[in-house]
């Protein structure tokens, strides 16, 4: 239950964000500071839930099989690799260190 | 060298960019994206959400950020609240999408609750790059068209397919959605300041987590933004003497450029 209330919530939300911006008058949202700050939430999420995702364990902190799949990720993203390639690096190196150390 | 002079050919023949060169234009983006449903459909499955749950978010949110957050933080025990609103929070940048393609596109405004579920980073930034109104329209359609039908799809075969390989950490399939959200941020690096609201964001991020119930660190994390927007602010006063006008300036040309960008 408590999945379908925070999946209601957050297509709700969502769709209101995208609607908002079809429908207000051009020149309310225009200012730089909010375009500025627009532009930069998304950086700060972004790089709080990539770090969680790789070192959390629960609420405290693990250095795992999963960060040697980013660092793998890292690597495909200085080479320019394509997004789906990014991701596979990532679940290759991931799977392959957890098999090789059990 | 080469493509400036193929770019300024471009501009040459404004409003005259074949239909065709749109739409294929547009099929690129919209296929090499729209496949990525698949690692959102493991990720969701491993996050323990069922099929229809992980097609519900697809159908209905349509954001990919917002999605992989969504299921992230209710797979580390977030309550509902907290974990839709890290999803809404990065779903936002999508009003401003909106903003710049609602004067390009000139819809209808029986027409714009449809179209809303399409703006997206993907259909922005194709829909930006092209030179008329029937060309971005065109783009605008064919990409989220694309994207709507393929990111479902494969949705769908990425949950299913999770639930039959049983354990998808064993698979290295948790790595999915970290790797996401790094494809997605390492782009919007573009400066110290993107780099320093990154740098405290992970300091925040993993600082509160032993401290602050699940999905709340992100949350807090997000602060980060206007707290650095705030610091560079003050810098800039202090050490301005006639050049405000050209900053503020800057900042604005660099906002526009900001809107069309990767996702998902």
């Amino acid at each position: 239950m408590n999945i379908w209330i925070a999946i209601g919530v957050t297509a709700v939300g969502c769709y209101a964000a995208k609607l908002i911006g079809l429908l207000v008058p051009a020149g309310v949202l225009e200012r730089p500071l909010v375009q500025r700050l627009a532009a930069l939430l998304p950086v700060a999420l972004l790089a709080a839930l990539t770090a969680q995702q790789t070192f959390a364990d629960g609420r405290g902190l693990v250095l795992d099989a999963r960060a040697a799949g980013l660092a793998a990720a890292a690597v495909a993203l200085l080479l320019r690799a394509p997004f789906l390639l990014v991701v596979a690096a990532a679940v290759v190196v991931t799977a392959g260190v957890r098999a090789m150390t059990g | 060298m080469a493509e400036q002079t193929a770019r300024a050919d471009i501009r040459r023949e404004d409003g005259g960019k074949p239909d065709a060169a749109v739409v294929r234009d547009a099929l690129g983006v919209g296929v090499a994206v729209g496949l990525s449903g698949f690692a959102f459909g493991v990720t969701s499955a491993g996050s323990g959400l069922t099929p229809v749950q992980t097609c519900a978010l697809s159908l209905l949110v349509f954001t990919g950020a917002s999605q992989f957050a969504l299921v992230g933080a209710l797979a580390a025990g977030g309550n509902p609240f907290t974990a839709a609103a890290g999803a809404f929070f990065l779903g936002v940048r999508n009003a401003f999408y909106g903003l710049r393609l609602s004067q390009l596109l000139a819809l209808r405004r029986a027409v714009r609750p449809f179209a809303a579920q399409w703006v997206i980073d993907e259909t922005t930034a194709v829909a930006l790059a092209q030179p008329s109104r029937r060309s971005v329209r065109i783009g605008f359609t064919v990409t989220g068209l694309t994207l709507y039908v393929l990111w479902n799809l494969t949705t769908l075969l990425g949950a299913v397919g999770a639930q039959a390989v049983g354990n998808t950490d064993a698979w290295g399939l948790d790595a999915a959605g970290p790797a996401v959200f790094l494809a997605l941020l390492a782009p919007m690096l573009k400066t110290t300041t993107e780099r320093a609201v990154a740098g405290a964001a992970v300091v925040l991020g993993l600082g509160l987590l032993p401290v602050l119930p699940a999905g709340v660190p992100v949350l807090v994390a997000a602060l980060a933004a206007p707290a650095v927007l705030y610091a560079e602010g003050r810098r800039k006063d202090h050490g301005k003497g006639t050049a405000g006008d050209d900053v503020q300036n800057g900042d604005r040309n660099d906002a526009q450029n900001d809107a069309p960008r990767e996702d998902r």
